[in-house]
């Protein structure tokens, strides 16, 4: 138990005032602007609007900044920030059949309609430092333009679903509205739209790491990477004054589908079955990740054993949520004083008991 | 509207403002910076599931000398001049006095712009498809 303690508000207010120097640092050199952090520093934007809930790459843009870089600090700003809007409303589902893609792959398609487009990606370069970015000042060449991608694309999941070979995602026409951990608090045991509420706004870390381990046996499912596509989709909001939906925005979002073998079980044919990952902006590893994870928390409902970690949605959804977790191992820091006091007494205690003891035999002896 | 309110602020500000004899307009809704909800559903397809807040400004005003047009708007960002220039090109549009010029001069440079701008990003995208050769098949 921590107690409430009075002192120290002189210390508070100058350890502000040395965050604040500290994160200007030297004043010879220009000052960091928050639209070159949006600009140039687009992946972190992405992680802590997704993380964060909320998005707004300005906003998200500023918290990085304010935090120094720090995105799990710059999250729990974006989630503070997002409780003081008021809230007009709940979005149609997105439509990603929709989206303007500007990267799509697939895996286990070679040929596919609409063709595997690479986009922007990380994934073939070299990961040797470039020192020709330490050099400032100079712009980057235009990307080269060909003929277009189509306007959109069937989603790989579509073709294979045509033969019955993969399980259909249809919707529920019982299933209400979704559940909002905003508004819910997490309860047990969970249905797949709290789950993959749960697994949107996830740590990246956390459920990379619970994704490679259902990889390295801790509940394999056999993975293959069905589609990743990465673009824009449009928004669409029915205000009640109107009373039919309007376009609002659009918004960039990465979507992952893994397809996973099943045996069949509980009156259910074999075929694939499905994981699936989303998230704000260009976060591919985060889908994958989630896209694992989702998969392997659906064990129970296939009938499948549940005997590792990434099957148990007790563990996995208590603790995927950096800003709890951080809270909580933060708490640490505030003051223990008088719990650490009355186990000190009682572990001096205990010393001299046996200290006692241990005198008392030797003297028997 | 989505024309509106997918438009760079900037852009549909400057034209908004570019154009001569707007009619005069009353607040029925003063500009307020909110959160709408977006969803997505598992696996693309099926359930609807809850994903992140995203910040949308919205308004309303209404026409001084057009009794019953009202214009609305609710655009994406936190941009007041933007949602007041959308919730009166909206107004304006169901004005047969304004319509033709708000489309001329407003909505169709705006289309004609995002179309642009959407075939680029295409056409970079589609610099990146990739053309397989037939390859042997590695063992195992």
């Amino acid at each position: 138990m921590y107690v409430a303690t009075k002192g120290g508000e002189a210390a508070i207010d100058n350890t502000h005032a040395l965050i604040a120097e500290e994160r200007r640092g030297d004043p010879a050199v220009p000052e960091l602007g928050v639209d070159q952090v949006r600009q140039q520093l687009g992946r972190a934007v992405d992680r802590v609007m997704t993380e964060g809930a909320l998005y707004d790459p300005a906003l998200a843009a500023l918290a990085i900044k304010q935090a120094q870089g720090d995105l799990v600090e710059a999250i729990f700003l974006l989630r503070a920030f997002r409780t003081t809007l008021p809230r007009f409303g709940a979005a149609e589902p997105i439509d990603t059949g929709a989206m303007t893609i500007r990267r799509r792959i697939s895996a286990t398609f070679k040929d596919l309609p609409g063709g595997q487009v690479l986009g922007p990606t990380y994934d073939y370069t070299h990961r040797l430092l470039d020192f020709a970015l330490a050099a400032t000042g100079g712009a980057a060449a235009e990307a080269p333009e060909a003929a277009p991608t189509d306007a959109s694309m069937p989603r790989v999941t579509d073709l294979l679903g045509a033969e019955g070979l993969l399980q259909p995602e249809l919707p529920n026409p019982d299933q209400g509205e979704p559940f909002d951990l905003g508004r819910e608090p997490m309860s047990f045991p969970a249905n797949r739209d709290q789950r993959l509420q749960n697994l949107f706004r996830g740590d990246e870390g956390f459920l990379l790491a619970l994704g490679y381990a259902t990889q390295r046996g801790y509940g394999r499912n056999h993975p293959f990477a069905g589609e990743i596509r990465m673009g824009l989709v449009e928004v669409e909001f029915t205000p009640e004054e109107l009373g039919f939906p309007i376009a609002i925005g659009e918004i960039e979002v990465t979507e992952c589908q893994m397809i996973n073998q099943f045996q069949g079980a509980k009156g259910l044919k074999p075929m694939f079955t499905r994981g699936y990952g989303l998230a704000f902006g260009q976060s591919e590893r985060k889908t994958m990740g989630m896209a694992l994870v989702d998969r392997a928390l659906r064990a129970g409902e296939l009938g499948e054993d549940r005997d590792h970690p990434p099957q148990d949605e007790e563990f996995v959804l208590s603790h995927s949520d950096n800003v709890e977790a951080s809270g909580f191992v933060s708490h640490l820091k505030l003051p223990h004083y008088v719990d650490f006091q009355s186990e000190l007494v009682m572990l001096r205690g205990m010393r001299a008991d046996a200290e006692r003891i241990h005198a008392r035999q030797e003297a028997a002896e | 509207m989505g024309v509106l309110a997918r438009a760079p602020a900037d852009r549909l500000t400057a034209l908004m403002a570019a154009l001569g004899g707007k009619p005069a307009t009353d607040w029925l809704r003063r500009p307020e910076i909110g959160a709408v909800m977006t969803r997505g559903r598992a696996g693309g397809t099926g359930d609807a599931f809850t994903l992140g807040e995203m910040t949308v400004t919205r308004c309303a005003l209404r026409l001084k000398d057009h009794v019953g047009i009202v214009g609305h708007a609710y655009v994406q960002g936190r941009d007041v001049a933007k949602a007041e220039a959308a919730a009166l090109a909206d107004a304006m549009l169901q004005c047969e006095a304004y319509a033709g010029s708000v489309r001329a001069a407003v909505v169709e440079p705006l289309r004609a712009e995002e179309a642009a701008r959407r075939l680029r990003a295409r056409r970079k995208a589609g610099a990146t498809k990739v053309d397989f050769f037939t390859m042997v098949r590695a063992e195992g």
